[in-house]
């Protein structure tokens, strides 16, 4: 089967050619499947996210090659790369990232609204997206009228606006307590086990990544550990 | 579809931050409101005066003989020397003939049109069995009657014959033939009439009858008021022995706006050829459209002052707008970089920060309109008491216009740098 994800020898520096050259990854390699539901785990600082965001063309690698769904993206313009985060990618962020003067059901219509669906299929689908996430009774909520759970669940829904094929969350779980942060796993493992949706998820939780199928470690912007999880089928 | 939604969101965040919203606003406030203002008096009151004075004849020069006004003269050398004796008296010479008025009309082909020709007979009755009637009887050419807007009601006016032969042949008032014939308006054609004035009898042919308009009478107190009859021009002369001439006539011209130069340009020509040698007489034009046309000029100087004005406080607005919009772009870093990581495009970013910029302009010139018609509806009356409230339309759609390219020439560079954020500059912005 064709990786969905497969960067190559992955590099990010910053300050370049400045005597305070900096670099965080040293030529990364990763693949992912479609349907896999991966864990990056590694220390504060070690890359993660400057990782996870080249995955997600929301940056650029300095150097190196990254095919998306078999596309090369490296010579992409800002247009079409706009395009792919639009159709193919959703992302959850710690921080929720909602859009404080809009509703929640306005936040989940976002990506549709720029896919430029009519505001009635977009209405439809939000409201569909919102009951999945179990949050139909607060769609017309501002993102201040809700919990930190309430409001990582509408984000949930939010990345799934245009059905993409994979979902990237960066800590979705670092911001709530054990109980929430549950209540948000289990809606992850429905959205790969029931939507088939490819999944990257970067957690400081051992036990939440031990439940996804494949856990990577990163070290210091290398990636010295990879090992099966719980979740994987031969488990 | 992304403009509605934009313009729905801007309209959100108007409401959110009213208080910073209308402080940005002010300044188009202020400017819009004061044009709209300048403009509703102006116009008010403009088309108050134009209707006033074009009820007093606008389009019309009136030329009229004068004494000279001052016997001191200067010559060559600069000394001023008294001049003979002045006449009070008019004599023959010293009259506007009908060859100048001929002349004068060649001449100045382009900007006169036609010379209204009048010759008073005085006020005569006429009787009818028991009954008698008043008229005023003038003796005029066929200008003079088109210019009058006589609605006939049988008959007809003066053909070229009854001019040029100057028979005796009239048109008189539909109110004089019931009044004192009793008879229908076309049973009086061709009725003969005798008219007394000053103790003489005058003989006349009715051959047209016109609807006499009581709604236009100023006062009206008895019933038995003096109605017009209108003889030939050359008739009226014949029956005072003379020549055609006048002491006043007045002119009907092509540009009403250039009544002040055609006016100039008549005493110019008249002076200079006819009355060189008159030590005593002159002539002298006047016209309402020249006090029109000072007033319009002074309107006019005031919209250019109004406008600098006002150009002045949208450009100071438009830095404002600017200004709040290069804050609310700060502001929202991290909301720019969600939107893109949900797939927003530099362009429909753009877009939305110029639509917001739009509306905060529109929004603040509505105001502005809003508060200039009611200043100008207030103001007007105090002014000018006869004016009526007129809502200047094209200042209105102007303003609206301005609005939205003072939004868009102010909104473009913060909009644009907000398009160009990088995405996850944009998200990591604390
Ligand atoms: N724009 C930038 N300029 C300079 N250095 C940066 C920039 N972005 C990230 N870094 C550096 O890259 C390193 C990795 O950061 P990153 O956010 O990927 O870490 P992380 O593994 O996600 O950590 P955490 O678990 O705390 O989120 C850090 O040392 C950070 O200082
Ligand atoms: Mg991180």
């Amino acid at each position: 089967m064709e990786p969905i994800v497969d960067a190559r020898k992955i590099y990010k520096r910053y300050y370049i050619g400045q005597p305070n050259e900096l670099e965080i990854l040293h030529g990364v390699d990763i693949k992912v499947y479609p349907g896999e539901f991966v864990a990056i785990v590694g220390a504060s600082g070690s890359g993660k996210s400057t990782l996870m965001n080249i995955l997600g063309v929301l940056d650029k690698p300095t150097e190196g090659e990254y095919f998306l769904d078999g596309v090369d993206v490296s010579n992409s313009d800002d247009s079409e790369l706009s395009a792919i985060r639009n159709k193919k990618i959703g992302f959850v962020f710690q921080t929720y990232n909602l859009i404080s003067r809009q509703s929640a059901l306005k936040n989940v219509e976002l990506p549709m609204l720029y896919a430029g669906m009519s505001g009635r299929a977009r209405a439809r689908r939000a409201k569909e997206l919102m009951a999945m996430v179990g949050m139909e009774d607060r769609m017309d909520h501002n993102p201040d009228e809700l919990s930190g759970g309430q409001k990582q669940r509408v984000a949930i829904a939010r990345a799934m606006g245009n059905n993409p094929a994979m979902i990237l969350a960066d800590e979705p779980t670092g911001a709530l307590d054990t109980k929430t942060g549950r209540l948000v796993m289990d809606i992850f493992h429905r959205l790969n086990e029931e939507h088939g949706k490819t999944i990257i998820l970067i957690t400081h939780s051992p036990e939440l990544a031990e439940e996804t199928q494949r856990i990577l470690t990163l070290s210091d912007g290398v990636i010295i550990g990879e090992r099966e999880g719980k979740g994987h089928a031969g488990a | 579809m992304l403009v509605l939604e934009n313009i729905l969101l801007a309209l959100n965040g108007l409401r959110a931050n009213k208080t910073r919203s209308i402080l940005t606003m002010l300044g188009i406030i202020i400017g819009i409101a004061s044009v709209i203002t300048i403009m509703t008096i102006g116009n008010s009151i403009t088309s108050s005066v134009t209707n006033q004075m074009n009820s007093m004849g606008a389009a019309n020069i009136t030329l009229g003989v004068q004494q000279k006004s001052s016997g001191v003269e200067e010559d060559a050398r600069g000394m001023s020397f008294r001049r003979g004796p002045q006449r009070d008296e008019m004599r023959d010479e010293d009259y506007i003939t009908g060859e100048m008025v001929d002349d004068l009309l060649t001449v100045m082909d382009d900007e006169l049109d036609v010379a209204l020709r009048s010759h008073d007979l005085g006020n005569g009755s006429i009787t009818d069995k028991n009954n008698k009637g008043s008229v005023n009887v003038s003796g005029v050419n066929n200008d003079f009657i088109k210019n009058e807007n006589l609605e006939m009601v049988a008959g007809r006016i003066f053909t070229g014959k009854d001019q040029k032969e100057a028979r005796k042949v009239a048109v008189v008032s539909d109110k004089l033939i019931s009044d004192v014939f009793k008879i229908d308006n076309e049973e009086a054609l061709g009725k003969q009439i005798t008219v007394v004035i000053e103790n003489q009898y005058k003989h006349y042919t009715i051959v047209g009858v016109y609807h006499y308009d009581t709604s236009k009478e100023v006062y009206s107190f008895s019933s038995d008021r003096a109605t017009n009859m209108y003889v030939p021009l050359l008739t009226a002369f014949h029956e005072h022995h003379t020549k055609e001439r006048y002491r006043d006539l007045e002119i009907t011209v092509q540009d009403t706006s250039k009544a002040d130069d055609t006016i100039k340009e008549i005493e110019r020509y008249l002076n200079g050829r006819y009355f060189r040698n008159n030590e005593s007489f002159e002539v002298v034009g006047f016209s309402m459209a020249s006090m029109i046309q000072s007033y319009t000029e002074m309107m006019g100087t005031l919209s250019i002052a109004i406008s600098v004005i006002a150009g002045i406080s949208l450009l100071v607005g438009g830095i404002g707008v600017m200004n709040i919009m290069l804050v609310s772009i700060q502001e929202r870093t991290r909301e720019i970089g969600t939107r893109k990581a949900l797939g927003a495009t530099n362009s429909s970013i753009r877009m939305q920060f110029i639509v917001e910029a739009i509306v905060l302009c529109i929004v603040g010139g509505l105001i502005g309109i809003v508060i200039g018609l009611i200043a100008g509806y207030v103001a007007t009356p105090i002014i000018d008491e006869e004016a009526t409230f007129y809502a200047p339309i094209n200042g209105i759609l102007m303003s609206v216009g301005f609005s939205v390219a003072v939004g868009v020439f102010f909104g473009y560079y913060p909009a644009n740098k907000a398009a160009k954020m990088n995405p996850i500059d944009a998200l990591r912005y604390e």
